[in-house]
């Protein structure tokens, strides 16, 4: 019976799948936070067209800045890839570069993001003034989070990287964080999407909401 | 600080206060889960208690309504986040490990963690009561009722703000039992070798991982337009309350068999064992439990027959509604086929799994008369949707859950049950319950409300509401006996490992289990595989299995304990407090979550060896 040991303690020395434990729960997690979004994306396209009052996606969505944020984002992909493949090639100089050029283009993308949030706090869009400020910031706003805390894990990797720590040995540290980084970016394709190409012409109120105001 | 954190060594005490704070044993885990839980339901079942009360006679003025809202969304809230799902995890922790043949679940400190979330989430709910702030606004907190103007003190922020941690609980407890189940089975034990309980703690742990990311959603709307000011569910501002109540219920039905499921699995271990015979069509059972588990996503709108949702969408939810029966008709005729034929033994284990079938028939039932979706405008928010609640979730869940409890007594002991009071505490259990819901359902089809804490003398609903209340005293008597059978189990007779003859592996191993459960991993050859090897032995003329010897613990690896997990959850549970009182709280609670974090992933693989000196 083939046992294999491995280090780390979480781990015990057999997987009936041959799969290691921490990817398993990296996809069955993925699968949960494709519900999370999910239900935010779901918020979104209920509230679409019920704003009440502006300012509404038409006067301040920038399509031509968010492609360019969503450029920076997806090339942040290639980087990660490229990243994985310098681990398993333990080329450690390539590990490191492509680590911190991940994270860096990430950071772009968020700076964008900050960029935007001021740009539409100064032109009227709050969370309280209207249900397209609402479901923007919140959608939006845990995306963010999401990269965010994905800059975080890049940075910690690009750490262990300086000390040596990653290689062939340990390429599944960065193959479960290309898998959260490729989520979080596909999951922005869908948002850009929805919230830029289609519903970032929408203008005034589409339908009347039923009940007593 | 990473320098900091992994020079701080691993714990390497397993006695005493701190051996359980800092446990990542899966046994462990599994009792303090289940004492927690346990205690809960006390708490809970005296609301009920005050409820029943107030109930009791016409006109009465025991408590205000006030105080009966904080007590019937106290008692169900708790009831289910607190006191189902962690008696349920509970076993999923002591039994799954064992029952599939593994030393330990596959990521122990994460299961550490789910337990000190549940914990702190749960203390963070009770807050409320401290400072006088109750929820009221029932357990499924309709908008726009739970909306800054209507509902002023902080009561519904400390009702989110703890479903918020509980849920992180259950979300981390479930990922790691999907992991364990698919990835740690010993050798030979393919998906359709696995116990049924196994299986249904796959599919509720799947419907966990799938449903609580739905209600966070919702969680975190409502918390936003009561704290940051945004209009999710406020009509004038264009919100939609009814938004809240299809979140709510697209995560509460598979919740619905998030809470069955488990008690399913139990009972479908205790019925075999105790009718000396095979579960009778096992792929049936199993795929049943598949069907419900995907089913229970197409149903939600059931709970919503009378919002107006339309006639079509009406008349689809009550198609899949009354289909959803169709798979749990197949267990119960598969349980029913168990029993035919075998030769019963009617200890008290056995008893709560035959009073779980009969009870879970009845609530069943009236649950397929709630499905049409016109005799439901009848029965919406009557009396007689109480009863039928409590007949699936304390008939159900709750009978099967403590069959579950008397089942693996022996086991988690090693000492056998007091078999006179288990058997005193489940004809209390079973009368006292009989007596207290079903009355309901006359007192709903007479058009008796949920929810009002009085009601005038002349709608003649006084007996049936007495009958009710004396029930409840029934319940809480056979309550007490539990409590009584389970001290006097624990200085009973010692137990063997195998006092039921049963078929499962965590039997095949002495009872208490040792730290490592298997001194070697158990190859499987089939289903029931301890009755497998019993049987061979039998054939080979060498009478009795003995367990497997124990062996030196120190020549077995097992993860160290940690200090991080109970760390990390008191950090997250402040973020929520502080929400709810000041947002400094929450500061600190995040840098101590971040300070846990990178603790957590600086730790040193296992505790300094006393043999080979320190290996950091």
């Amino acid at each position: 019976m083939a046992h294999t040991v491995q280090p780390s303690p979480g781990d015990h020395e057999y997987t009936t799948t041959g799969l290691s434990h921490r990817k398993l729960l990296m996809w069955v997690f993925l699968s949960s936070d494709c519900l999370f979004f999910g239900a935010l994306i779901a918020t979104y396209m209920v509230y679409r067209g019920q704003s009440l009052n502006g300012p509404y996606p038409v006067d301040i969505i920038s399509v031509p800045i968010t492609t360019i944020s969503t450029f920076v984002l997806l090339m942040s992909s290639f980087g990660m890839v490229q990243a994985l493949s310098a681990t398993v090639r333990n080329d450690q100089k390539a590990i490191q570069m492509w680590l911190l050029v991940t994270a860096a283009l990430g950071a772009v993308f968020i700076g964008f993001q900050v960029y935007e949030f001021n740009a539409f706090k100064n032109e009227g869009l709050t969370l309280g003034v209207n249900l397209f400020g609402a479901t923007f910031f919140t959608l939006t706003g845990f995306h963010g989070a999401h990269v965010t805390v994905g800059i975080i894990w890049l940075l910690g990797l690009y750490i262990a990287a300086r000390k040596g720590r990653i290689g062939p040995a340990t390429s599944l540290d960065v193959e479960l964080m290309g898998l959260y980084w490729h989520f979080v970016d596909i999951v922005w394709i869908v948002i850009f999407t929805l919230l830029y190409l289609i519903g970032g012409f929408d203008a005034g109120p589409t339908v009347l909401p039923g009940g007593s105001g | 600080m990473a320098a900091i954190t992994a020079v701080i060594p691993r714990p390497t005490s397993y006695a005493g206060i701190w051996g359980w704070l800092t446990t990542v044993d899966h046994k462990r885990i599994g009792v303090l889960y289940g004492m927690t839980a346990l205690t809960l339901m006390l708490v809970a079942g005296i609301e009920a208690g005050v409820i029943r009360m107030q109930l009791a006679t016409p006109d009465s003025g025991i408590i205000g309504g006030d105080r009966f809202n904080q007590m019937f969304t106290m008692h169900a809230t708790v009831m289910v986040f607190m006191v189902i799902m962690p008696l349920s995890a509970s076993f999923f922790n002591f039994v799954i490990p064992l029952a599939i043949g593994a030393r330990d679940v596959a990521f122990p400190r994460l299961n550490a963690l789910s337990y000190w979330l549940f914990l702190f989430g749960a203390l963070l709910f009770h807050v409320s009561f401290l400072v006088d702030e109750v929820p009221d606004a029932g357990w499924f907190s309709y908008a726009n009722l739970t909306e800054k103007p209507f509902s002023v003190n902080r009561g519904l922020d400390f009702w989110s703000l703890s479903l918020l941690v509980l849920g992180t609980s259950s979300v981390a407890a479930a990922l790691n039992f999907v992991v364990t189940i698919i990835n740690l089975r010993a050798p030979g034990m393919s998906l359709m070798r696995m116990p049924v309980f196994v299986w249904m703690t796959l599919i509720t742990s799947i419907l966990l991982v799938l449903a609580f990311p739905v209600i966070t959603v919702g969680l975190i709307e409502l918390t936003m337009d009561r704290n940051f000011g945004t209009n999710f569910f406020i009509p004038s501002a264009g919100g939609d309350p009814i938004l809240w109540q299809h979140l709510f219920w697209v995560f509460g039905h598979p919740e619905v068999y998030i809470l069955i499921l488990p008690a399913m699995g139990i009972v479908s271990e205790v019925l075999p064992t105790f009718s000396k015979k095979p579960l009778f069509g096992y792929p049936f059972v199993v795929f049943s439990g598949i069907v419900l588990g995907m089913m229970g996503w197409a149903v939600w709108s059931h709970h919503m027959f009378t919002v107006g949702l339309g006639p079509i969408t009406n008349s689809v939810f009550t198609i899949t509604t009354m289909l959803i029966a169709v798979p749990t008709g197949v267990k119960i005729f598969n349980w029913i086929g168990t029993l035919w034929g075998g030769s019963i033994d009617l200890k008290t284990p056995m008893l709560f799994a035959l009073g779980f079938i009969a009870l879970f028939i009845i609530g069943g039932l009236s649950g397929v008369s709630h499905a049409v979706s016109p005799s439901d405008f009848q029965q919406q928010d009557t009396y007689y949707i109480v009863a039928h609640l409590h007949y699936v979730l304390f008939g159900g869940s709750i009978f099967g859950l403590f069959a579950g409890i008397y089942y693996w007594f022996p086991k988690i002991t090693g000492r056998m049950v007091n078999e006179t009071w288990g058997k005193i505490n489940f004809w209390l259990l079973f009368i006292g319950m009989n007596v207290t819901f079903f009355p309901m359902h006359m007192l709903g089809m007479n058009g008796m409300p949920r929810r009002i804490y009085t009601y005038a003398e002349e709608f003649g609903w006084g007996d049936m509401n007495m009958i009710a209340s004396l029930g409840y005293i029934v319940i809480f008597l056979g309550m007490l006996a539990f409590v009584v059978a389970m001290l006097k189990s624990l200085r009973g007779e010692r137990a063997g490992h195998d006092p039921w003859d049963a078929p499962g592996l965590e039997w095949s191993i002495s009872s208490p289990p040792p730290a490592y459960n298997f001194a070697e991993i158990p190859q499987v050859d089939g289903l029931d595989q301890y009755w497998i090897v019993k049987a061979r032995a039998k054939a080979a003329g060498q009478g009795d299995v003995p367990a497997e010897a124990p062996v030196d613990p120190s020549t077995i690896h097992m993860p160290s304990p940690s200090y991080w997990p109970i760390w990390i959850a008191a950090g997250t549970t402040l973020i929520a407090g502080g929400i709810v009182s000041h947002f400094a709280l929450s500061f600190v609670g995040g840098i101590f979550a971040v300070i846990g974090i990178i603790g957590w992933s600086n730790e040193p693989p296992a505790a300094p060896d006393p043999h080979h000196g320190s290996q950091h």
